[in-house]
């Protein structure tokens, strides 16, 4: 019955089929990463345009290294944002699998590769956690990650005793995403290369895989997926599971870009790969987005926040400046979704 | 991949793109602006110079009062001023973001109230930009992490209570109460405001970074004195009036309390209210609700700190060197910058240096 009424109800607007603007609608139907690909290159011409220091090859290399945790922590949120779940345990995990590593290898000893593998482990189980908590008990993912979220964070505060370590008494295993290579100034971050595999690994089994296909579909309708064949509960299960695994490695990402490994580093994680995630034109009603579209909003957050900042812009307004942006996003995407199939 | 498509979404709102587009036309112009005022708002012919400074959080009145004071003076000494801080305290990432911003933007200085250690690396970074990096309000763990550090003398505060108590009590024996901000764990200002007050009352300390191992019993400069306890109050209210109850059940006779900050001080004073007894109060921080306190008499004296003249000061050092000045020096005897203290009493004494409370409601910090 949705199918049908949204035509009528803009029926007045979509008369005449072929006019500009909705050519524009078409094109963006088809590939909602456009649009926010848009915004940041009108972000990027705006800060060129207004401070000398953004665009120089350093600069960019800062904006890479800052958008590195963030748009890992994306990958894990688009995943179960496509299921029409959500995620609000995603920086919690992160800190509990990052509490973990440093602690092991500093009070306990080990060697770094155990350490950040039983710390990856740790964000893995997390994850699974809350996939069988979504998928046997059939809580919303809101309300599972809202619980999961306080129990994690409690958790690496009573591992911790709330004591931060610092990264330089860690071994380098657990340091090394955070060394840089670069040609002159412009410097990026092994992390970032993490990043980029994580996305074109992730990119792939989303596109080609009959697992990636099952993640849309089961977002799109559950039930009626479930109904032709795809075991959605796995799915789900597969997803949320894939996610603690990316979120462990974003805490690997984070300890070599912290220098200390804090049980509260970045308090607005959660809401920061939300943000991301949405920017970059993934619809929070499931089944349709790209991961690539994430990559773009982690972007622009970081972009409007680097350049506000070199604008000398006191950073009240970056905060606005994404509150703004995100609901533009949404506003577009909504826009999009009117078109005629 | 578009096969999801088909299964279309439920009916979608109207909202008009053109809205969306116009709102970022006005976000990208609003940036411009921004940028032009910013610029073109320097003073005549000398450029100007950009400054960052980064506190642990946006909210805690003693950074906002920071905040404003170097917001308020920027001007001055032609600064191009960059508030920053971290999310909350413990956000590490908050204040590296901001310090690599500052590198970015070409900054010549930092001001920093840094949150741990974990931004050490970070500060190094700048400085390795050429970027002069100072400490406000409490020193880095290790210290020489910064060019500097600008913050109060907390045992010379603490000497101006003890010497003002000790003419105070004019002779008679003092019976004294110590109300120390922690007893599970030792911090710098904990013990050099203790220590102070106690040095000023010239009294023998023992060890001079050691709480409550004096003698019990002895004279002062102006006659003989009792230490009755040594109670941590947390530097809150409610801890200040139970560690005073305490200290009231050991001794009735309490006539001198020394108290770690202004919290302390309300709290303290409440519970000799309670008992219905009267002592004369000193205490530490000149905040406006501290120096209020003065005025109606609950606190007898207080030694005023000045966290905006931390900023401000720092401020017009980078300046200063960024216009090829001389680098600020740690004051004599310190190995950090002195920003200063003065006492706050409607009842001054002679040979003790004091403002009155009206003069200390101008200086004071917070509300």
């Amino acid at each position: 019955m949705s199918a049908s009424s949204a035509p009528s109800a803009a029926a007045e607007f979509s008369r005449r089929r072929q006019t500009p603007l909705q050519q524009v609608q078409h094109q963006l139907h088809g590939r909602p990463w456009l649009s926010p690909l848009f915004l940041l290159l009108v972000a990027f011409l705006a800060f060129f345009i207004s401070t000398p220091t953004f665009l120089t090859p350093s600069s960019m290399g800062i904006l890479l290294q800052q958008t590195a945790v963030v748009a890992a922590l994306g990958v894990g949120q688009t995943l179960i944002i496509l299921t029409a779940g959500i995620d609000l345990s995603v920086g919690a995990v992160m800190v509990l699998s990052m509490m973990v590593m440093a602690s092991l290898a500093q009070d306990g000893g080990m060697p770094g590769v155990l350490a950040l593998v039983i710390g990856v482990i740790f964000a893995t189980v997390a994850g699974l956690l809350n996939g069988l908590l979504v998928t046997r008990i059939n809580l919303p993912p809101f309300i599972v990650t809202l619980g999961t979220l306080s129990i994690f964070t409690a958790i690496a505060l009573l591992y911790s005793g709330g004591a931060s370590i610092q990264a330089s008494h860690l071994p380098r295993l657990l340091n090394v995403l955070g060394e840089g290579f670069g040609i002159g100034e412009f410097r990026l971050t092994w992390g970032i290369v993490v990043v980029v595999i994580i996305y074109a690994v992730m990119a792939f089994v989303l596109s080609q895989t009959a697992w990636g296909r099952y993640v849309y579909a089961v977002g799109d309708d559950a039930e009626s997926a479930r109904l032709s064949g795809v075991p959605s509960r796995r799915i789900l299960l597969g997803v949320y599971t894939v996610a603690g695994l990316i979120y462990g490695i974003a805490a690997w990402i984070l300890i070599g870009r912290a220098g200390a490994a804090t049980p509260n580093a970045i308090p607005d994680a959660n809401l920061a790969s939300i943000t991301a995630v949405v920017i970059g034109g993934t619809s929070l009603f499931g089944g349709r987005g790209r991961l690539i579209g994430t990559l773009i909003g982690a972007l622009i957050v970081q972009t409007f926040a680097f350049g506000l900042s070199q604008l000398g812009v006191d950073q009240q307004w970056r905060v606005l400046a994404t509150g703004v942006l995100v609901i533009i996003a949404v506003a577009i995407d909504q826009w999009i979704r009117k078109v005629k199939a | 991949m578009h096969i999801r498509q088909i299964i279309a979404a439920p009916a979608t709102r109207r909202i008009v793109a053109s809205a969306g587009i116009v709102g970022l036309a006005l976000t990208a112009s609003a940036c411009n602006r921004a940028s032009s005022s910013d610029s073109g708002g320097g003073g005549g012919g000398e450029a100007a110079v950009g400054v960052t400074l980064i506190t642990k959080d946006s909210t805690n009145p003693f950074f906002v009062a920071m905040q404003k004071g170097a917001k308020a003076d920027a001007g001055k000494n032609n600064v191009k001023l960059t508030i920053a801080s971290g999310k909350q305290e413990g956000d590490d990432q908050g204040q590296i973001t901001a310090i690599e911003d500052a590198i970015a933007r070409g900054d010549k200085g930092i001001l920093i109230t840094p949150m741990s250690t974990g931004v050490n690396a970070a500060i190094k970074k700048a400085r390795d930009a050429g970027l002069y990096v100072i400490a406000l309000d409490t020193p880095p763990d290790p210290a020489d992490t910064v060019d500097i550090t600008f913050a109060t003398d907390n045992r010379a505060a603490g000497k101006l209570d003890g010497q003002w108590a000790a003419k105070t009590m004019a002779g008679k024996p003092a019976v004294i109460a110590m109300l120390d901000l922690f007893d599970d764990k030792i911090v710098s200002v904990d013990y050099n405001r203790d220590q102070g007050f106690l040095e000023g009352m010239g009294i023998d300390v023992a060890d001079p970074k050691k709480n409550g191992d004096e003698a019990k019993t002895g004279t002062y400069s102006g006659g003989d004195y009792t230490i009755v306890c040594n109670e941590a109050g947390n530097g809150a209210e409610d801890g200040g009036r139970s560690a005073m109850e305490k200290c009231l059940a050991k001794n009735p006779g309490i006539n001198l309390v020394y108290t770690i900050n202004e919290p302390t001080a309300v709290g303290a004073n409440a519970a000799l209210e309670a008992a219905g007894k009267k002592a004369t109060i000193v205490s530490v921080d000149g905040g406006c609700a501290g120096v209020a306190s003065v005025k109606s008499g609950v606190i007898g004296a207080t030694a005023q700190q000045y966290p905006l003249k931390m900023a401000t000061l720092g401020m017009e050092a980078i300046a200063k060197i960024a216009r090829g000045g001389e680098k600020p020096k740690p004051t004599e005897g310190l190995d950090f910058f002195d920003t200063g203290v003065a006492l706050v009493t409607d009842k001054p004494v002679d040979g003790v240096e004091s403002i009155d409370s009206t003069k200390g409601a101008d200086l004071c910090w917070g509300n």
